[in-house]
């Protein structure tokens, strides 16, 4: 017999949970979050197609603010460390997650990747998030803000066809401006395109190949980097253990 | 694709569920997914079908309720159409999404003794 209501038989009961289904990485996010924020660390998550520039942008983030502040990247593939070795030639201290077939990065492989030493002393820690305009969208890592890479070349009509990616953007990099004149492509679609799918449109027109455009973004960030950021650098290791 | 992880999750949260009330088997997960969630509900269903083999949830039916995107502008509270500029048209400013991002764990039913 039930211990509880004295009935005999199992039945049903229907349980309200109203919890987010993600509910694990958003604290797993959160956890991430606190840590950024106790150190003084801007984290960007950096999204966007596969070639659409996002480690350029980087390489010429690193070029132009290397010596204001210490910049450290998270970078994920499938496959390779490419990425990571061109950051790391471009002075950026960085550290592969190789996703294998999972087409986004989540807040536990930011996490582990945290741990890592080379990482340790970052002011600026850049994810690079697997070349992906629909998953990576989904997931929660734990930044202070979403930037979203999307080149010239990808057409006009790519911010609606995926909204939720664009949803998301806090600023959003329109890349890869030297190659309009090749191109049949005009940048006022794609603005009016964002401002489709993006309630508050900031979007910046840049080239990492001419540096047109670049001198903005680089005030965008340092706008947002704290001012005691680069004296807390020394504090800014991951030091806690896991089991 | 995310839905198979994401399937993972929600077996893994329902498993807890159903251990901490002693459940014998589940019958039934509700979920609510917006338009705007970044999820498809149909590969949600078929990576709910692989996921759920070998778990408490083996025979439970996965309902999804899908929730169309609803932008309101946040200072008249008039609604802003999909599809158009998301800025209100009367007073200019940004719209809020008041439905339509979630990708909710809504009820569960379970078989308890």
């Amino acid at each position: 017999m039930c211990e509880t209501c004295g009935c005999g038989d199992p039945h049903r009961v229907s349980v309200d949970v109203q919890e987010q289904i993600l509910s694990v990485n958003d604290r797993e996010a959160g956890h991430n979050r606190e840590h950024f924020a106790s150190h003084g660390v801007l984290a960007i998550n950096l999204m966007g197609s596969p070639g659409s520039g996002k480690t350029a942008v980087l390489e010429a983030t690193a070029r132009a603010l290397g010596g204001r502040a210490r910049i450290g990247a998270i970078t994920g593939d499938l496959e390779t460390e490419r990425d990571a070795e061109r950051l790391r030639a471009a002075g950026i201290p960085a550290r592969a997650v190789t996703t294998g077939s999972a087409c986004h990065l989540d807040a536990a492989m930011v996490h582990r990747a945290l741990h890592h030493d080379s990482l340790a002393g970052a002011t600026l820690l850049f994810v690079e998030n697997v070349g992906n305009l629909v998953c990576p969208a989904v997931y929660d890592l734990g930044q202070a803000f979403n930037v979203v890479a999307l080149a010239v070349t990808e057409g006009e009509d790519k911010p609606l066809k995926y909204p939720v990616m664009f949803r998301k953007a806090d600023l959003v990099l329109v890349t890869k401006t030297d190659l309009l004149p090749y191109l049949d492509v005009n940048v006022d679609f794609i603005d009016d395109a964002l401002a489709r799918v993006m309630p508050r449109p900031a979007v910046l027109h840049l080239s990492a190949r001419s540096g047109a455009g670049m001198e903005r973004w680089f005030a965008w960030l340092e706008g947002r980097l704290s001012p005691g950021g680069a004296d807390r650098a020394e504090t800014a290791a991951h030091p806690h253990h896991h089991d | 694709m995310h839905e198979y992880s994401l399937m993972l999750a929600l077996v893994e949260r329902v498993e807890e569920e159903a251990a901490a009330r002693r459940a014998l088997a589940v019958h039934r997960i509700r979920v609510r997914v917006g338009e705007l969630s970044g999820v498809e509900p149909d590969l949600m269903e078929s990576a709910f079908e692989i996921v759920r083999s070998g778990t408490i949830c083996a025979h439970a039916a996965l309902d999804i309720e899908r929730v169309e995107a609803r932008w309101e502008c946040p200072s008249c509270g008039r609604g802003v159409p999909g599809g158009g500029r998301l800025q209100c048209a009367t007073c200019g400013a940004p719209a809020t999404l008041v439905s339509g991002g979630e990708l909710l764990l809504g009820q569960i039913e379970l078989e308890v003794p």
